[in-house]
């Protein structure tokens, strides 16, 4: 009886497995092998670390991506926690805005950028208002770090508040019987009990910017980050083999760090980003 | 509707199970149930009840060799949907995404059929089980024993000759399960249907069952009648496990069986020390004169419905006793008892 | 609690925040209906801007809705009954498929796009059309469609209604379809929520596998934003938004009503 079933399941399973087959695995095992088979050979790979030029892009787009994560944990942690404890009017409303961007594509977050920290931007209004000139950042690294967070905070903050939902009231309470300060049950009872979708939604958004390409593409910056980098070698210089394998590598390191933190934090937390 | 008598007799022939992951659930089991019967499957949890439900149902395959048989069909390679069975799980398993009416026709949908006839036999079932004012009701707006009628009536609307029910009542509260039991024991009696009925709570299994079947670690144990399986266990597991068990050691001598508290005529034969077993309502509270044991009461404890007597001085260990008489007992009262020596076991193992 | 000072800190830090994620798409939903934006709304309001994105960039518009629920269409075929098999024999193989499933969102938009360019871009009928386009978007969206179905199938006991149905007399595919699928309505609709959005906001993927032919609206807002004046972008926009802020909403309301179902089940 179960054999029987087993067949009906595998039917149902096929299609999908053939698709993912044909249309992912496939051609990723096509870059990989296309990477390695350029004017460098498999010594493409090392480049990212050998050339001035990748290396640079590979750190920027790094400690960017770093940072962002960084701020973007401890916004959406206070917004988040705050959200998913207090009701008063409005919340429903706030909650609403703050997850709007999720949606828009990283073209729509650099021209959001620009109508911030552009030549006519408001940022600039602001300043030119206050007597200190217009301060202009929508195309330097300023310009790109607004938009990575602008991307990354409604998604974390999805996440904490899911996890908030869960924190036990009691540890907290108990706590503060025992003469703990806000603070110190911050850093005692809630950072633990968060910990896990901490590093879950950390590793998201670090994976997803690194691996950003439209906010970039939009503003147009000097600063080269790795996907732009890869854009450009394929799409200018036709330099084919560098960008497959600059894609693989990019890929590697956006898959290393999801995995780790699926290992780290539990695949549950993962799965709720 | 069935007429009593009308049910499928279940016939197991060297049914075991083991599980993918190598856990034995059931040894080789041979079983007989009688058409319209109510077996109980009784036994601690992990004892191998709810399998043997299961390949009784269809929804597991015995292991090879064992064979499934509905009177003189020979199921064992039948899936479930194919065995017409009607069954009842311990969480009820009720649709959420229909109603209770639709719950209960269900099966006769699946069975094509017709709509008038579904309806006609929906209506019955309403009646039957006492639901009528939940018809269109969801399940979610169910309470516990709502939903168990449901489920029961979803499983008797299509008519089948033999109703498996996995713990049914376990999930209610023990004022709702005293009273369901009473109703569930009258339905399945009047439905002639031929019932397998698991359960972990022995005053249920004695009141539902024509016959219990006793079970431990995958093996029947004992099957045979409530009463039987009471006063006559037939081994030191089902003495154990149904109710409370007094185990004496007591020497035989002269016709007699010698106790520290006293003596007990005794005919079963055998010499020497031996070990007995009675129940502690066989123990009779007496007056002096007509005592054949004497001892102390350590403990008492009120029951409400009847008293439990710890009696000390009487047996090697510990001796309880059970009274439903009114008197009240105080612990290092003297007390004498009699014991009617037919009421005495004696086990094998 | 009465209200205390860290509530109020708290409260103007996320309006802070909130400012900050709306406030510039306020902006450019009035730029798109001014006049003339370096004036401000002064000038006056209008609809040209709209006018003009329509004429140009209306087939964007059509073809991002048509790929959209080709993507549903197709996740629905594919996630369903996939989240169905991994959620019914949970075991090594399983676990495997579920790293799988996660790669297309692990790995970068454009790196996905480059692999399906290498390798059936030589296919000159398949590259120049939608379909090629749709592939990226399936791929990038069905683990969230197998996600959130097998969530929900995680939230209660189907194999118990399974086998009732059975007893019942019902087979395999009558289970699947009468029994599995409706009781999982929560987590398809969800999914299929999220699949649409986020098919009508792919970029990353569309802008490397698009052809002129077969430009989608963000592809098109990247085009607006290079090459027409801030107004026309900023209408733009603002059809985007119209486009995707129905869709948030339902998503929103959907998906916390998921969790109070499960709460009940």
């Amino acid at each position: 009886m179960r054999r029987r079933e087993n067949r009906a399941l595998f039917v149902m399973v096929v299609p999908a497995i053939a698709v993912g087959a044909a249309f992912f695995l496939l051609p990723l095992a096509r870059l990989a092998v296309v990477g390695a088979t350029g004017p460098l050979g498999p010594q493409a790979y090392l480049a990212v670390v050998t050339s001035p030029r990748y290396l640079e892009a590979l750190l920027s787009t790094l400690v960017l991506s770093a940072a962002v994560t960084a701020t973007t944990l401890v916004i959406a942690g206070i917004a988040g926690v705050f959200l998913e404890r207090s009701r008063f009017l409005g919340r429903e409303a706030l909650l609403s805005m703050l997850t709007l961007p999720l949606a828009f594509p990283g073209v729509v977050i650099g021209f959001m950028v620009i109508m911030l920290a552009g030549r006519t931007g408001l940022v600039g209004e602001l300043t030119a208002l206050l007597g200190g000139g217009r301060l202009v950042f929508a195309y330097s690294m300023a310009g790109l770090f607004t938009g990575y967070l602008y991307f990354s905070i409604p998604r974390v903050i999805l996440t904490i508040m899911a996890a908030a939902e869960k924190l036990d009231p009691a540890l907290e309470e108990a706590a503060k019987s025992l003469g703990a300060g806000p603070w110190r049950v911050v850093r005692d009872v809630i950072l633990p009990a968060l910990a896990p979708a901490l590093i879950a939604s950390g590793a998201i958004c670090f994976a997803t910017s690194m691996g950003a390409f439209g906010t970039a593409f939009t503003l147009a910056t000097d600063i080269k980050v790795l996907p732009i980098v890869i854009y450009t070698e394929f799409t200018l210089l036709a330099n084919i083999a560098m960008a497959a394998a600059l894609s693989i590598v990019l890929g590697a390191i956006t898959w290393a760090t999801l995995a780790a933190s699926r290992a780290v934090a539990g695949a549950t937390a993962a799965a709720a980003g | 509707m069935s007429t009593p008598g009308s049910g499928t007799a279940i016939r197991l022939v060297d049914c075991a199970k083991t599980f993918p992951n190598g856990t034995r659930a059931l040894e080789r089991t041979t079983l007989e149930m009688k058409s319209g019967e109510t077996v109980v499957f009784l036994g601690p949890s992990g004892c191998g009840k709810t399998t043997l439900l299961r390949v009784i149902a269809g929804l597991e395959s015995p292991d090879p060799g064992g064979r499934v048989f509905f009177d003189d069909e020979d199921v064992t390679a039948l899936p479930i949907e194919r065995r017409n069975v009607g069954m009842v799980f311990q969480s009820y398993a009720l649709f959420p995404n229909m109603n209770v009416e639709e719950n209960i026709a269900y099966g006769l949908k699946v069975h094509g059929v017709p709509p008038a006839r579904r309806a006609q036999r929906v209506d019955e079932m309403l009646q039957m089980m006492q639901i009528g004012e939940l018809r269109e009701r969801r399940i979610t707006q169910l309470s516990g024993g709502q939903r168990q009628r449901v489920a029961l009536a979803r499983a008797i609307a299509v008519q089948p000759r033999v109703l498996l029910l996995d713990e049914p009542l376990t999930a209610l509260d023990a004022l709702l399960r005293e009273r369901l039991r009473i109703e569930l024991d009258v339905l399945l009696h009047s439905l002639g249907v031929t019932a397998a009925y698991v359960t972990h709570d022995q005053g249920e299994a004695m009141a539902i069952g024509d016959r219990v079947a006793v079970m431990n670690q995958g093996a029947l144990i004992q099957v045979a009648s409530p009463r039987e399986i009471y006063y006559r266990p037939r081994s030191r597991f089902v003495a154990d496990f149904i109710g409370t068990m007094n185990r004496v050691q007591g020497t035989v001598r002269d016709g007699a069986l010698e106790l520290p508290g006293g003596r007990i005529p005794w005919t079963q034969g055998a010499a020497g020390t031996i070990e007995v077993l009675f129940r502690p309502n066989d123990v009779r509270i007496v007056a002096e004169d007509e005592a054949q044991l004497r001892g102390k009461v350590a403990q008492q404890f009120f029951l409400g419905d009847r008293t439990r007597l710890h009696v000390s001085g009487v047996a090697d260990r510990m001796v309880v006793v059970e009274t439903t008489e009114h008197g009240e007992f105080t612990p290092g009262q003297d007390i004498c008892l009699r014991i009617d020596p037919d009421t005495l076991l004696r086990l094998r193992e | 609690m009465g209200r205390t000072r860290y509530f109020y800190l708290q409260l103007g830090f996320t309006l802070l925040v909130c400012a900050f994620l709306i406030l510039p798409v306020l902006m450019s939903i009035v730029a798109g209906l001014t006049e003339n934006f370096f004036i401000g709304v002064r000038s006056g309001l209008t609809l040209r801007w709209i006018g003009v994105v329509w004429e140009l960039y209306a087939p964007t518009i059509f073809r991002s809705m048509y790929i959209a629920l080709a993507t549903l269409a197709v996740t629905l075929v594919l996630g369903v009954p996939t989240a169905y098999v991994l959620a019914k024999r949970p075991g090594l193989v399983t676990r495997m498929i579920e790293e799988f499933l996660v790669l297309p969102v692990a790995i970068p938009g454009l790196a996905i796009a480059l692999a399906l360019i290498l390798t059936y871009g030589g296919f000159r009928d398949f590259r120049t059309s939608w379909m090629f386009i749709l592939v990226g978007h399936v791929l990038y969206t069905l683990p969230f469609m197998v996600r959130s179905v097998l969530a929900v199938l995680s939230s209660f006991d189907f194999r118990i209604l399974e086998e009732s149905a059975a007893s019942l007399g019902a087979g395999f595919w009558r289970r699947f379809f009468g029994i599995v699928v409706p009781n999982a309505r929560s987590g398809i609709v969800a999914g299929a929520l999220t699949v649409v959005t986020l098919s009508i906001g792919e970029f990353n993927l569309t802008w490397m596998l698009h052809t002129p032919e077969t430009m989608t609206l963000p592809v098109g807002l990247a085009d607006s934003y290079a090459s027409m004046r801030l107004e026309i972008g900023s209408a733009y926009t603002l059809v985007f938004f119209v486009m995707i802020i129905p869709l948030l909403i339902a998503l929103q309301r959907y998906g916390t009503q998921r969790v109070k179902k499960a709460r009940h089940a």
